[in-house]
């Protein structure tokens, strides 16, 4: 019976609901066209120019450039640099976690106010802290030139620099997450006899890896990639006391462009790799990653 | 800092008794190292510019040279930062509500600006934006020079700034309650009404958050914008070149002042930020 | 201003899911009907697609002898509550209610002094005079509850459609609201479709149950109709609680193994059945032709009455009988049951 109710209707005009509902493929096609010319423009552009600019005089060149001496220094001291700030950073990044997230006392947001601080300070200015306190005409410069102690255009400086700067980065992944698991694991463990290392080790660490990891990739992405602030404290003695990207400004102002880029690229190639690992962990332990996703 | 390492014991008032063990180390590893790495230094800057004494701090802020940097920072900052914040608008609105291919590698390029280091990025801005390069040259013929331009400072800022925006309203949009545009297509909106009335408003709070976070980055900025910035006192020269400079002169009490104001800005932004946070929470009951 | 809904053989398919399977159903002008069934019946899709939130696949809608096809959402006037309400949460409760009167084209939009009549006539109908400039989130459940459907009174609507109304309320509040709203349809008289899955939800409040399981209708009618002559086991199982026999019917007797439990049957189909009884229809007696023996095994409280488990000889499943005033027996006692109403069907 319905069934011949439903033929007798014939076709009708069919009122097209879902535009109440849903953008128009115009709007959908205009928005999309704009976010891609503008990504095009900002990010890929500029992206692809790095190996392009590279390869500009083929591979013996980039291959010249990337493993004379100075570039090779630069590297180490890079990779030196890293190497002390990131796991600096991640014992204090835990630290202050454990401190945060388990416990509740009082000025605890200040203190998170304190530990995100690095995040709103210009790097040049992280820099120019050190100066002030350990340079020549620093608070603290005559009496470590009496002691024969190098801080600013040396070893020491860069890594404080970069210490200052990544300082957060460890904190911030593993505070909301250890404050998303709660204390429940770690006092079942305790109740359970085991000792408060063994329940670190055993309980706490290994919930939150992925965050620790995920902290770690950016922290490292970010000491190694760091200019403003060692830019201050290096004093860019060549082949001495210039990381990367130091080696980079000193080749590009030589109006060395095919140079600069080849170490460039190594540091955009860093850049993917870090890009793809994060993407990686977010796409598959995205229950274990902050939803914070801003650096 | 004349916080005192507090020993673990769980009778004092401040913190609630708890079995866990650590809290004295732990928070003694923390507060020792944000003092020693963070907080001292800082001081040492406040202390450094103060110094120098009233009449000398006003003579480094009222000079022609530090205003101009100073004017050219924050406007930059503040025009990249709209322009993110438009952008980075439709950017989040396309990858939260359209699906297209290439969508996730989209959203992971977003993060690019934050992976890249700076002076990778001021170089390959610096070379596509030259007159001779591939997007400068395209605007040669009409007369438009970005590279060593204040232009150019502003491109590389909105570079740096443009995940912000991006990332804090994704995860508005996200959980954006797509039975709210529902009702208000049945009470009788339009799309363009539901949009404007409905679906703007309640990301606001976020997109000024993005935005100020941008703008808050793009102020300090100092790596991407000197390769393209060309530098020209009065110019094209940025306020953190400004303290480089001043630095390199030996300009000690020049450099912190001017490094004092930024900061004292930057504290005021994130200030801002959480009053937008609180705001958004009491009235939205989310951020 | 009423208007009668018809559904027509609607079918609706969600990737491999079809949610719904040729569902047809008319409503009358005024007539309030719930659409009952479990999680995943396809409830909710049908209710969105009387809203035309969602295009059928197949079959359609008329309002009235309209073709809802034709119609745009404004001109629907559908009036929708949300289970979770879907304010907007940037207005305060004065804005979300006029946002329909607001949102109307110019030429048919009331002018400001109606709007804000209006809005205060509805929070006068819905109870909340004085809140106007509330935020949602300044409110509790049951006044978010009744914004939301003071927002959707406001535009006027044809027809009144109400998704799990109540579901996120806490009991009491529920139980409030239930005869809050029912008063309110008495007074205005929207035509109004509810979602729900709880039984006793619709039973209480619709003039018509409709019961939905896996994309299908398996019964429609009266309260009293679906719950005393379900139409089906899945009615009989789903509207309250029943024991479950396997019998065999010969003649106008049933028969659980030799034993004739139930008599004077109309429908003379033979063979195995199964029949359903509620506990309330089982009653203890003396001796009986028809009655069927156990062993009280336990007793136990179940809100107003108490209830007896028995064990019955070649049932694995203890029958649950009601005993209203009757004299309680004692746990381990001998009984004869008696069943003085029950629903049979042809085993399939």
């Amino acid at each position: 019976m319905s069934e011949t109710r439903l033929h007798e209707a014939g076709p009708i005009p069919v009122y097209r609901t879902d535009r109440a509902l849903r953008d128009s493929i115009w709007i959908k096609a205009l928005l999309l066209t704009l976010a891609l010319t503008f990504l095009a423009f900002f990010l890929f552009l500029p992206l692809v120019s790095v190996f392009v600019e590279a390869s500009r005089k083929g591979y013996e060149a980039f291959a010249e450039a990337v493993t004379e001496p100075d570039a090779l220094s630069a590297i180490r001291l890079t990779l030196l640099v890293a190497a002390i700030a990131v796991p600096f950073n991640v014992i204090v990044g835990i630290a202050a976690a454990w401190a945060i997230a388990k416990f509740n006392f009082r000025g605890k947001s200040l203190l998170i106010s304190f530990i995100d601080l690095p995040f709103s300070v210009s790097p040049v200015i992280s820099g120019l802290v050190y100066v002030l306190l350990f340079g020549a005409q620093g608070f603290l410069g005559p009496w470590l030139k009496a002691n024969g102690i190098e801080i600013i255009f040396a070893l020491p400086g860069l890594v404080l620099a970069t210490v200052f700067v990544t300082f957060p980065f460890v904190a911030r992944e593993l505070i909301p997450h250890m404050q998303a698991l709660g204390s429940s694991d770690e006092e079942a463990a305790l109740t359970l006899g085991a000792s408060p290392w063994r329940t670190f080790f055993t309980i706490t660490l290994p919930n939150v890896k992925w965050s620790l990891f995920y902290g770690v990739l950016l922290c490292n992405a970010r000491a190694m990639g760091e200019f403003g602030a060692v830019t201050v404290v290096s004093g860019r003695i060549r082949g001495v006391t210039t990381t990367m990207p130091l080696h980079v400004e000193i080749l590009y102002n030589e109006y060395n462009s095919v140079a600069a880029f080849a170490v460039a690229s190594l540091l955009a190639g860093l850049a993917l790799v870090t890009l793809t690992l994060k993407t990686y962990l977010e796409w598959h332990y995205a229950d274990a990653i902050a939803a914070t996703k801003r650096h | 800092m004349t916080l005192a390492l507090p020993a673990a014991s769980s009778s004092s008032s401040w913190r609630q008794p708890s079995i866990l063990p650590g809290f004295g180390l732990s928070l003694g590893i923390t507060i020792s190292a944000l003092s020693l790495v963070v907080l001292i230094p800082l001081a040492a800057l406040f202390l450094k510019a103060a110094s120098a004494g009233p009449a000398d701090i006003w003579a480094i802020i009222a000079s022609p040279r530090t205003q101009a940097a100073l004017r050219l920072s924050f406007g930059a900052a503040a025009f990249s930062a709209i322009v993110n914040a438009i952008f980075g608008l439709i950017i989040a609105w396309v990858l939260v509500r359209y699906r297209f291919p290439g969508r996730r590698l989209l959203d992971a390029a977003v993060d690019l600006p934050f992976a890249l280091p700076t002076a990778v990025a001021g170089i390959s801005l610096a070379a596509i934006y030259a007159p001779n390069g591939w997007i400068g040259s395209l605007l040669a013929p009409f007369d438009i020079k970005v590279a060593y331009t204040p232009l150019g400072v502003m491109v590389a800022l909105i570079f740096i700034g443009l995940p912000f925006v991006v990332r804090t309203v994704q995860p508005v949009l996200e959980e954006a309650d797509i039975e709210t545009e529902e009702a208000a297509a049945l009470l009788g909106a339009s799309r363009l009404r539901t949009i404007f009335r409905v679906i703007l408003p309640g990301i606001v709070p976020a997109l000024l958050t993005g935005f100020v976070l941008a703008f808050a980055r793009a102020v300090g900025e100092y790596g991407s914008v000197i390769f393209i910035a060309g530098n020209v006192p009065m110019v094209s020269e940025i306020a953190p070149l400004l303290i480089v400079i001043r630095l390199e002169q030996f300009d000690y009490a020049g450099a912190s002042v001017v490094a004092m104001i930024m900061l004292i800005v930057s504290f005021s932004l994130i200030l801002a930020i959480n009053a937008i946070q609180a705001w958004s929470r009491g009235r939205l009951g989310h951020v | 201003m009423s208007v009668a809904v018809t559904v027509e053989s609607i079918q609706k398919t969600f990737a491999n899911f079809a949610a719904l399977r040729g569902v047809s159903l008319d409503v009358q002008p005024g007539e309030l009907v719930a659409l009952l069934g479990p999680s995943g019946s396809g409830k909710t899709t049908l209710l969105r697609l009387v809203a035309g939130l969602e295009q059928a696949d197949g079959g359609r809608v008329l309002f009235d002898e309209t073709d809802t096809r034709q119609l745009s959402l404004r001109d629907r006037r559908i009036g929708f509550v949300f289970q979770h309400y879907a304010l907007f949460k940037h207005m305060n409760v004065a804005s979300n209610i006029a946002f329909g009167l607001k949102a109307r084209p110019r030429a048919e939009r009331p002018s400001r002094s109606e709007i804000d009549q209006r809005v205060s006539d509805l929070m006068e109908l819905v109870q909340l005079k004085g809140l106007e400039r509330r935020f949602p989130v300044q409110l509790s459940g049951g006044q978010r509850q009744r914004v939301a459907l003071a927002r959707a009174l406001a535009i006027e609507p044809r027809v009144l459609l109400l998704d799990e109304p109540f579901g996120a309320l806490d009991a009491k509040v529920r139980k409030d609201l239930r005869s809050w709203l029912r008063d309110l349809h008495r007074r205005t008289g929207h035509t109004t479709l509810f979602v729900t899955h709880d039984q006793e939800e619709a039973l209480e409040l619709a003039d018509r149950v409709a019961i939905l399981n896996e994309g299908r209708l398996e019964q429609v009618g009266s309260p009293d109709d679906v719950y005393d002559h379900p139409a089906t086991p899945f009615v009989c199982e789903f509207l309250g609680e029943a024991n479950k026999l396997p019998v065999k019917v010969v003649g106008s007797q049933a028969f659980f193994g030799d034993r004739p439990v139930l008599g004077g049957l109309q429908q003379n189909q033979g063979g195995p059945a199964s029949l359903y009884v509620r506990p309330q229809h089982l009653r203890i007696v003396d001796e009986a032709p028809l009655s069927l023996p156990g062993v009280v095994e336990d007793l136990r409280r179940n809100g107003a009455v108490r209830r007896a488990e028995v064990a019955v000889q070649g049932l694995a499943k203890r029958l649950d009988v009601d005993l209203a005033s009757q004299v309680a027996p004692a746990r381990g006692e001998r009984i004869r049951l008696r069943i003085s109403h029950g629903s049979l069907f042809a085993a399939a």
